[in-house]
């Protein structure tokens, strides 16, 4: 293995060890998207079109989504440890993509209970839906966690970082919405694939200058 | 070399050359850029105003900050042995082990350094800062948190690094003064 993929995977499965260990982000977004999915259920009218209810899913995985990205860089801050980390010789770089890793892993399983509770509460899941929801959180996870890290930078972070997010989550739910209910979805997963592709490039350029001054 | 936050000027027009071996005392009141003096030269703040060269690489440095710098969910000894594979250390298990026990951590070294006290953060910290032995030191306030044994602890591995180059930001230069070669007060 590669010194730059031991990093990350050094850095991605600490992530995962300090979730396993603090269960301070998961649970809390369990919660969350099975309870959105719930008001959803009972919020929509009997009746409503197959694009509103997969439109609701794709608002509580965004949101879903957000609640974790406000988490990302929690433990990096208690202790001022982001500090170290850039200190570190590792690719800075390094640090982005352990952390989109492990953010990516955060929403899979998120999903892996939010998926079936929207097939037990509106319809049926197409192959198309599930692959919408796969290439939505690598693209989630990648411009998410850069964002997070420049929202915890601020003091304002609780605020800044949905104002950030949410607009470069539109794309993401055109994308996901027209997979998932379009007679020809290819287009629509091409064009999650170009944001993936686009956002993550983005992402791991421009980290290391927002981690340092 | 100067250092602006805004409006506030921090650093105004410092001229500091550090000769390898160098082992300089920063003191100075509160507020007059002694951490923003280290946070600098540790490549954490970029100058606004002038030129900084250090001749270290990243890898080189041995930062201690006002914060230990380690995961609270993670134990003593799983901190140091994540910093040893991000500084690539060959037997870096071997190091952080004698480190901590060095400084008196070793019972304590699987244990969360969220349950740790101030003092034990602070020896965890040093362990941390010398886990890659550094050629260039930059201590904040180095002696803050510890006890008697944990200073003279850290005298001991200062002594055994006679041939680093350090920084070191302090309120106490008594502490260090036989060590030092220069002092430099800021206002």
């Amino acid at each position: 293995m590669s010194a730059y993929a031991a990093d990350v995977a050094a850095l991605a499965r600490k992530d995962i060890l300090l979730e396993v260990r603090s269960r301070d982000t998961l649970p809390a977004m369990l919660l969350f998207v099975v309870s959105a999915l719930t008001i959803f259920h009972f919020a929509l009218p009997s009746g409503s079109s197959e694009r509103a209810e997969t439109g609701m899913l794709w608002m509580a995985i965004v949101f879903t989504a957000l609640l974790g990205l406000t988490r990302a860089f929690a433990a990096e801050r208690e202790e001022g440890v982001l500090d170290g980390l850039v200190l570190s010789p590792c690719d800075r770089s390094a640090i982005w993509l352990g952390k989109t890793i492990g953010m990516t892993v955060f929403l899979v399983l998120a999903e892996i209970v939010a998926l079936p509770a929207f097939a037990l509460f509106f319809h049926p899941l197409s192959w198309d839906l599930v692959a919408a929801v796969a290439l939505a959180d690598i693209g989630i996870a990648s411009i998410g966690t850069l964002l997070a890290a420049i929202a915890a930078a601020s003091r304002a972070r609780e605020l800044l970082l949905p104002l950030l997010f949410l607009p470069l989550a539109i794309p993401v739910v055109i994308g996901g919405v027209g997979a998932s209910i379009a007679s020809d979805p290819a287009s629509f997963l091409g064009f999650l694939i170009l944001y993936d592709g686009v956002f993550a490039i983005l992402s791991w350029a421009s980290f290391e200058y927002v981690v340092t001054e | 070399m100067s250092k602006r936050f805004g409006e506030k000027l921090v650093l105004d027009d410092l001229d500091l050359v550090v000769p390898r071996g160098g082992f300089v005392l920063v003191t100075g009141p509160n507020g007059s850029g002694k951490t923003t003096l280290l946070r600098l030269c540790a490549g954490l703040f970029a100058p606004t105003g002038g030129e900084l060269e250090v001749e270290a690489s990243r890898a080189a440095i041995g930062f201690l900050g006002h914060e230990p710098l380690v995961y609270r969910e993670l134990t003593a000894l799983e901190n140091l042995d994540l910093y040893g594979r991000l500084y690539r250390l060959p037997e870096r298990r071997e190091r952080a082990g004698a480190l901590l026990e060095r400084f008196g951590l070793w019972r304590a070294r699987n244990e969360r350094t969220g349950t740790f006290s101030r003092g034990m953060l602070q020896r965890l910290a040093l362990c941390r800062t010398f886990l890659h032995d550094p050629d260039l030191l930059l201590l904040d306030e180095p002696f803050d948190g510890l006890d008697t044994e944990g200073a003279e602890l850290l005298q001991a591995e200062l002594a055994e690094r006679a041939s680093v180059t350090a920084l070191v930001a302090t309120h106490d230069p008594e502490a260090l003064a036989a060590r030092s070669t220069a002092c430099l007060a800021l206002a």
